[in-house]
């Protein structure tokens, strides 16, 4: 009971971790599943949501700020699909990734010019932001909520994917590209579809992460998007449960290899456990097989 | 068609890059261009370089360090040399904080020709930059790196703030001293040789007077302080002792007062910084900090200096906004102010401007500043016996005076 006592906050943190890896992660592995495409941008548009937010929170009160923030999230990953992918739909895939590549960048740089390079103080969101104890551990609500609200999330995507109309044209595409084009799938709102779920996880992702980690930098996005992603190959990249899976694994990991006193090895961990993922399962936890089509 | 589109769309895409960018490039030397303008060619130019980050993890420091000097440049912006009135051109640059860029604004600084240099606030970025002074042989003041290896075995790297072995055992004996500590817990970001240094220091000094101390690290990038925080109410420290950045501090406060970490907290100079304030206040932080110079000053010359940096702050959205939005005066301000002065003091002694005679004059300079008396010892470093010790008040968001803390 003591051990479960002195390590109940090290697992707590790991879970809410987790869940906001998740959520971003959730983004990789759609778009991956559908376009064969792995969106670089994806972290930086976690951090402009958070960006958002702390320019919002002073302009309006929450309740208009939070819909605001997460719909111009949603709009950036339509728009960024748009310009920066679109127009590459028929080049090799290289190209398509190298301009992911530069519209991170881009999004960090835009970042730097308007906070100057100085870390942002993120709003207080009242009731979740606020603190409360659970057994022997006190932490914020968001702790709590955080692994709630993915999975909540998580079950009506999975839901939206099997049983619509859009979620089946987007089994499809994944499947294959072309035969879903001559069956009449609208590839392009299929895949609009998927950066709009995609970043609105992510805004959501970036409301509760920033909510218990307050400084919003302009690379703020970039480990927490390398987790993910990690997160999303460990599960299978593809596999949306899997993504789930493999972000909260990583993030207990994480958590729990602080606790023991190996503080300087926690993200050496995470990225030594994807080169044994990919080396002992290439396709990780709950990865497709991968059919080459001749 | 379809190429046109998307030809158009990536220069529009391009067009929106290079305004952004070419606004921040421009902005910058602005603000040291246009004292030359005014000054033409009737009047000769001795330049003074300010190497400070504006970005990155120390970029809140180094723009008020930067304010510091630049207040100082505004006040007195001629010195006389043999006679002539030379004009003071501040040439500033930005070294992101980061020990692989510092070297090349380190370099931009030499191609424009600078006398003496200032700076930088954070001692990795300080060394890494210090071959690139020696080698074109321009003298550097360096005004709040705290770090031994800033100044050890080189004659052109001087420093006006006190050192962090002397730094930690003041930490060390202020531990015991007031909260009669026997275990304390010390936090340092791997790779930094600001906070890993004064980590050692005040270990050391903690061990030497009977304490215990648990000392642990954490990885770049890292947001997640809980698990250093619960080790630290496990292992029933007495302090908890972190003298990281303030990017990373602001998230250490925050998530101390959500785990209700409940003992009090310590750091050194770089938590004398606004940034701090806003991140305790309201919270049920008790945060003390080790600095150079205090606002609250009685010393009379202190005084009217925080008066005046105070309204000229004010005067200036864009300095209102440099110094974090607020006219609360870091100690490293003063520090840059008098590292501004000590550095004309030098360049009247040398009666050049030739970085090789300002360097050997500022080996005799002997300058009162407004945090004190500024000689230089054989390692180039300003003697000083004693450091302000500062709590935040969480209820007004301010600093207050605690004690003035010498060694035992």
């Amino acid at each position: 009971m003591k051990f479960f006592n002195e390590n109940l906050p090290y697992i707590l943190a790991g879970i809410s971790v987790g869940g906001q890896y998740a959520l971003i992660a959730i983004g990789y592995t759609m778009v991956y599943g559908i376009l064969r495409l792995i969106n670089f941008a994806h972290g930086d548009i976690f951090m402009v949501a958070g960006l958002m937010m702390v320019y919002f929170s002073t302009a309006m009160p929450l309740y208009a700020a939070i819909p605001l923030v997460l719909a111009l999230t949603v709009l950036l990953g339509f728009v960024i699909e748009r310009v920066a992918y679109k127009p590459l739909r028929n080049a090799p895939r290289m190209s398509i990734m190298i301009s992911a590549i530069g519209v991170s960048y881009l999004l960090q740089n835009m970042a730097l010019y308007v906070t100057g390079g100085l870390a942002k103080q993120y709003p207080p969101i009242p009731w979740i932001s606020d603190i409360i104890n659970i057994g022997t551990a006190t932490t914020k609500r968001v702790t709590v909520i955080t692994p709630v609200l993915t999975i909540v999330l998580v079950v009506a995507l999975v839901i939206l994917i099997k049983y619509t109309k859009i979620g089946m044209a987007m089994r499809a595409v994944s499947r294959d590209f072309e035969t879903a084009r001559l069956m009449g799938i609208k590839i392009n709102n299929v895949i609009s579809t998927t950066f709009i779920i995609g970043s609105l996880l992510a805004g959501v992702g970036s409301l509760l992460y920033f909510t218990n980690y307050t400084g919003v930098v302009p690379t703020a996005g970039a480990m927490p998007g390398l987790k993910a992603f990690v997160a999303a190959v460990f599960g299978g990249i593809g596999s949306i449960p899997g993504a789930v899976v493999g972000a909260f694994i990583i993030g207990i990991c994480e958590s729990l290899i602080k606790g023991a006193g190996w503080t300087t090895f926690s993200d050496a961990f995470t990225f030594a456990l994807l080169i044994v993922i990919l080396v002992a399962k290439p396709t990780g936890l709950f990865g497709e097989k991968t059919t080459d089509k001749v | 068609m379809k190429k046109v589109i998307a030809l158009s769309l990536a220069l529009a895409l391009l067009l929106a890059l290079t305004a952004c960018g070419g606004s921040t490039s421009s902005a910058a030397p602005a603000s040291s261009a246009a004292p030359s303008a005014s000054g033409d060619a009737a009047v000769d130019v001795i330049k003074i370089g300010v190497y400070e980050p504006a970005s990155g993890d120390n970029g809140a420091g180094g723009k008020q360090e930067t304010l510091g000097i630049q207040y100082a440049n505004s006040l007195v912006n001629t010195v006389n040399v043999g006679g002539k009135d030379y004009k003071v051109e501040l040439v500033i640059v930005d070294n992101e904080s980061s020990n692989d860029k510092g070297p090349s604004a380190a370099a931009s600084l030499v191609s424009s020709g600078v006398s003496i240099a200032l700076g930088s606030y954070g001692s990795g970025v300080s060394i890494a930059a210090s071959d690139v002074f020696a080698n074109a042989g321009i003298p550097v003041i360096g005004v709040t790196c705290t770090n031994p290896q800033v100044t050890e075995g080189n004659t052109h790297y001087f420093r006006i703030c006190f050192l962090d072995p002397f730094q930690g055992t003041v930490l060390a004996n202020f531990a015991t001293d007031s909260f009669s500590a026997k275990t304390a817990y010390s936090l340092a970001k791997l790779g930094d040789d600001y906070s890993v240094g004064l980590c050692y220091y005040f270990q050391q000094a903690f061990e030497a007077l009977g304490g215990k101390v648990i000392y642990e690290t954490f990885p770049e990038g890292n947001s997640d302080f809980t698990p250093y925080l619960t080790k630290a109410k496990n292992e029933g420290a007495d302090v908890f002792f972190a003298p990281v950045s303030t990017e990373a501090a602001a998230l250490i406060i925050e998530q101390a007062n959500a785990q209700s970490l409940g003992i009090p907290m310590m750091a050194g100079d770089t938590w004398d910084s606004n940034v701090i304030l806003n991140a305790a206040k309201g919270t049920k932080t008790d945060l003390y900090v080790t600095t150079f110079f205090d606002e609250g000053t009685d010393d009379e010359q202190g005084a009217e200096f925080v008066k005046g940096i105070k309204e000229w702050i004010n005067a200036n959205p864009t300095n209102l906004s440099n110094n974090g939005g607020d006219d609360t005066i870091a100690a490293v301000s003063a520090m840059g102010y008098d590292a501004y002065f000590t550095a004309l003091e030098a360049i009247k002694a040398a009666g050049s401007a030739d970085p090789k005679a300002v360097n050997e004059a500022l080996w005799k300079v002997d300058y009162t500043g407004i945090s004190g008396r500024i000689v230089f010892n054989e390692t180039g470093d300003a003697i000083r016996d004693a450091a302000f010790v500062k709590k935040v008040n969480t209820e007004t968001g301010k600093w207050e005076f605690v004690a003035i803390q010498g060694v035992n």
